[in-house]
């Protein structure tokens, strides 16, 4: 297979425009025609589903949630970048552009890069718009702040809420559509398959979660914004539903799954404390612009902290070490979530971790209360501040947070081209679900930029370039023999599960298969340890499908049902991941192989090798899946190893 | 300090709608104090699907008190025994060894139950639906900075706008009124010169539409705000009250 990114002619710059000068429309009166179907309402969903309901697309949205205000985009905390440079402090789309090929350690497109900056501006404004409550100045002006992987303010917010305030911008856009009869909105339904016709995606087979009824959908077009898969891990800081069960779906019917070992561990998170533990929390991001992060500098200090002699205030100045302040002078506390994380590791490999399995760092708000007073952070960070105390017990104005780095985002997905579609005809992909801004690793405050890019100002136009050839399809009624066998495959797939009747939960199950990412998938990676994970994770699909334990039926409601059909994915998933992990002989951004390293411990690229999309074809059960690569040529951006010293 | 504790669940099961529904008592040991209210049921689930029984339904996501989805009533109270969390962010630290705990969920004509302790809440999409928004499409919008706006302004629309629309204020207040909620949205965007616009229009047709769903009326007794787990205030309904009154007069 030869892949065709469709990335258009001309300077970098004028792509965009370009685009959208040429492509194909679809009059009013042929919209009402046509049909989308949008699965998933988080940013990117919610954003894509109410702009085509605007535009006079019939749209069918799904979502697992109850309503589609759930959806996990509501837990992003810090914020939202965007080119504005209303803080006149240098920034510009091309410096946003630039930091975020950088930020990805060059292995992002630069075409849909540049266009998520070009973008970016429209989606604050648009924001505003709906009445999102951005945090703002005395002069009534919007407030900035920093996120790291910049020398710039440009992230917008709301309080520690930012991704709830868009997301609620984003369903109320929704559910005006709702109202006005252009969107169905199906809650507590999940996609079970994408229906195949001709070789185009022509709708879905969904589960109705209450009823356990299985349903036929027709759309012209499907969009998948189901998020990331960062839950293969078990343990993550993402919502205990989100999954990557649609993703698998669409690679199982020839999509490519692209990178998918690029996965973010955000450095700042509660670390594990028990086995009983069910999610990771996250503390935002920006709590890095007033928080220092430490541990000691002396062993003996390390220890008598653990034993609980020493509480971290006792340490002297002199005796602490900022480490990401001493690695990194020029960012300090705010360079990208990568290369904090492996500091982190590096201190707590080295014995200077702290907490009661060691596997801790301080963050540290002494020095900003000094100066600010305590006020001042309880107005930036209050919320944030109260989440860790009710979970630790610990409080955060009086002695240092402790935390540790958690699977968070995951930068892989199902590849698209320019236009956001997959390789299968009329099936696109966007937000997080897709591969194709953040490279290695995401920038902080990009992923809300993106999901709303995708949703509200890029699949708005490419998906009428698609669907302008598509105006003359009648629509199907789901009794097509495509839909009943899928239909048919789908609901013996769920019988399989359910005929097991094994000896253990799903949940133990999961929580195996996390254990071996995290071990072997995780933060540093080796040859021998992915070779290992393969061979576990095919041991774990075993034990899977020969002795999990599903009580109740397929009628009805079935908790344990949904989430056994989920994990058959994310055990799909970790394969993959692992594959990819050993594919890539190089470190960059997320994916670090410990083979691959510069004496001072920093990531290697090995760019004459790998500056190229790894996609991911399905050949089969029981198949090794085929490396296809897409090539990543640099036009602009000069690839130079990331220095943030 | 973390510590381990033993307890007796009585937990609310009703397989359906149209089940009558019953306490079960289950007995649980050696649960850590560090592990939060849902890691307990996770732990009970566990058990439960160990004994080949069926594990108890609830909702739950986010686990980390933003999505509104966690419910529960427990001991008598929505998002149980801790001020400002909801169910998920609660921890077992409140409880004491030996202590009998009680499960249940919403109680509301507007939330009918759908199986064990998850109800239906669609309501409240409803009600968003019937006007809880400004009426702009995607694209065509002015520059975020061109309507300067007063920062108190924004920092109180912003602190009506965190609700997460959990239903804790329908499920405690004894005349299931929605006015909490319906309260928020509305003094969210009418603080806000882009929501102004459709302030009044807003207030009267969000009403209409909890009226028709069967939410109770608001008789002031503020518990809706004692159990708000995002401490929206009960002021949002004076104000709610003032944009009703405006629409009535436009009439």
């Amino acid at each position: 297979m030869k892949l065709d990114s469709k990335i258009p002619e001309g300077p970098l710059a004028e792509k965009w425009s370009k685009y959208k000068a040429n492509q194909k429309l679809v009059n009013p009166a042929n919209k009402r025609k046509l049909d989308i179907i949008v699965v998933g309402t988080g940013l990117a969903g919610a954003s894509a589903a109410a702009s085509f309901g605007e535009m006079g697309f019939n749209v069918k949205n799904f979502t697992i949630q109850d309503s589609p205000r759930r959806a996990h985009s509501i837990a992003a905390q810090g914020g939202i970048n965007a080119a504005k440079n209303y803080p006149n402090d240098g920034d510009s789309v091309h410096r946003l552009f630039y930091d975020t090929v950088k930020g990805g350690d060059y292995r992002a497109r630069e075409a849909n890069v540049h266009r998520l900056a070009e973008v970016s501006n429209d989606i604050i404004d648009q924001c505003v718009a709906q009445g999102v409550p951005f945090a703002r100045e005395y002069g009534g002006l919007l407030d900035n702040r920093s996120f790291g992987g910049a020398q710039v303010s440009r992230t917008f917010y709301a309080k520690g809420q930012t991704g709830q305030q868009l997301l609620i911008g984003a369903y109320q856009a929704l559910m005006r559509q709702v109202n006005a009869g252009t969107v169905n909105l199906y809650t507590r339904t999940e996609i079970v398959d994408i229906v195949m016709v001709d070789g185009k995606a022509r709708g879905v087979i969904a589960r109705d979660l209450v009823t356990g009824e299985f349903q036929r959908h027709f759309g012209h077009a499907v969009v998948l914004a189901t998020g990331g898969y960062g839950n293969t891990f078990f343990l993550s800081t993402n919502a205990m539903g989100s999954n990557g069960s649609a993703a698998i779906k669409a690679y199982q019917k020839g999509a490519l799954f692209a990178n998918p070992c690029f996965a973010q561990i955000h450095p700042t998170c509660i670390p594990v404390h028990g086995e009983f533990q069910s999610k990771l929390t996250l503390m935002s991001e920006s709590l890095r612009n007033d928080g220092r992060i430490w541990v000691p500098k002396k062993k003996e200090d390390v220890d008598a902290i653990r034993a609980g002699k020493l509480k971290p205030k006792d340490i002297k100045e002199e005796d602490r070490d900022y480490y990401l302040e001493r690695r990194y002078p020029a960012f300090g506390n705010l360079v990208p979530r990568d290369v904090a994380s492996r500091a982190a590791k590096e201190r707590c490999d080295a014995g200077f971790g702290v907490g009661a399995t060691g596997l801790a760092v301080y963050l540290d708000f002494k020095s900003a209360i000094e100066r600010l007073g305590e006020d001042a952070i309880r107005a930036r960070y209050g919320n944030l501040f109260q989440m860790y105390e009710k979970i630790v017990d610990d409080n955060p104005y009086e002695t240092p947070m402790m935390i540790y780095p958690a699977i968070h985002y995951t930068m892989g997905g199902i590849w698209v081209d320019y236009e956001l579609q997959t390789t299968i005809p009329g099936l696109f992909a966007a937000g997080e679900a897709n591969f194709s801004d953040h490279g290695a690793n995401r920038l902080g405050a990009s992923a809300l930029m993106q999901g709303l890019a995708d949703g509200y100002f890029v699949l708005p136009y490419t998906i009428q370039n698609y669907l302008a050839d598509d105006i003359s399809t009648p629509r199907m009624t789901g009794e097509e023999k495509e839909f009943v066998e899928a239909e048919k495959t789908a609901k013996d797939k769920f019988a399989k599960l359910l005929a097991i009747k094994g000896n253990r939960s799903v949940d133990s199950i999961h929580k195996e298969l996390g254990l071996v990412m995290w071990d072997f998938v995780g933060m540093a990676r080796t040859k021998e340890g992915l070779e290992t994970a393969i061979e576990k994770i095919a041991a774990i699909k075993k034990e899977f499908y020969s002795n999990v334990r599903i009580p109740g039926s397929s009628e009805g409601m079935n908790v344990e049902l949904e989430k056994a059909s989920r994990l058959a994915d994310f055990i799909e998933i970790g394969d993959l991941m692992a594959r990819d992990a050993l594919n890539r002989e190089e470190s960059c951004g997320g994916h670090f192989r410990e083979e691959f390293q510069t004496e001072e411990g920093e990531a290697k690229r090995q760019d004459d090798k790998f500056a190229y999309a790894a996609c991911w074809q399905y050949q089969g059960e029981e198949k090794a899946p085929e490396l296809i690569k897409e090539d990543l040529t640099f036009e602009v951006v000069k690839v130079a190893q990331r220095n943030y010293k | 300090m973390e510590n381990n504790i033993n307890l007796t669940l009585k937990v609310w099961r009703q397989n359906g709608p149209k089940d009558k529904g019953r306490f079960e008592t289950y007995k649980l040991e050696k649960v850590s104090t560090d592990s939060s209210f849902l890691e307990m049921m996770d732990i009970l689930n566990e058990q439960l699907v160990n004994e080949g029984s069926e594990p108890v339904a609830f909702d739950h996501d986010c686990r980390e008190g933003i999505c509104g989805m966690c419910s529960l009533y427990i001991n008598g109270r929505p998002h149980g025994p801790d001020d400002d969390v909801t169910t998920c962010q609660l921890h077992m630290r409140k409880f004491k060894d030996g202590e009998t705990i009680t499960i249940e969920p919403w109680r509301s004509a507007g939330f009918p139950v759908i199986k064990d302790l998850i109800v239906n809440r669609s309501a409240f999409d409803q009600i968003i639906a019937a006007g809880g928004y400004t009426s702009v499409s995607t694209g065509g919008v002015p520059d975020a900075n061109a309507i300067p706006i007063p920062k108190d302004d924004a920092d109180e629309a912003m602190d009506a706008a965190s609700c997460i629309g959990c239903g804790a204020c329908v499920a405690t207040c004894k005349n299931g009124s929605a006015m909490l909620f319906v309260s928020a949205k509305v003094s969210h965007l009418a603080l806000l010169p882009q929501g102004k616009v459709e302030a009044a229009r807003r207030a009267k047709n969000m009403v209409a539409k909890m009226d028709e769903l069967g939410f109770g009326n608001c008789t002031n007794t503020g518990a809706c705000e004692v159990e708000c787990p995002k401490s929206v205030s009960i002021s949002n309904i004076a104000r709610l009250n003032r944009e009703f009154l405006k629409a009535k007069f436009q009439d």
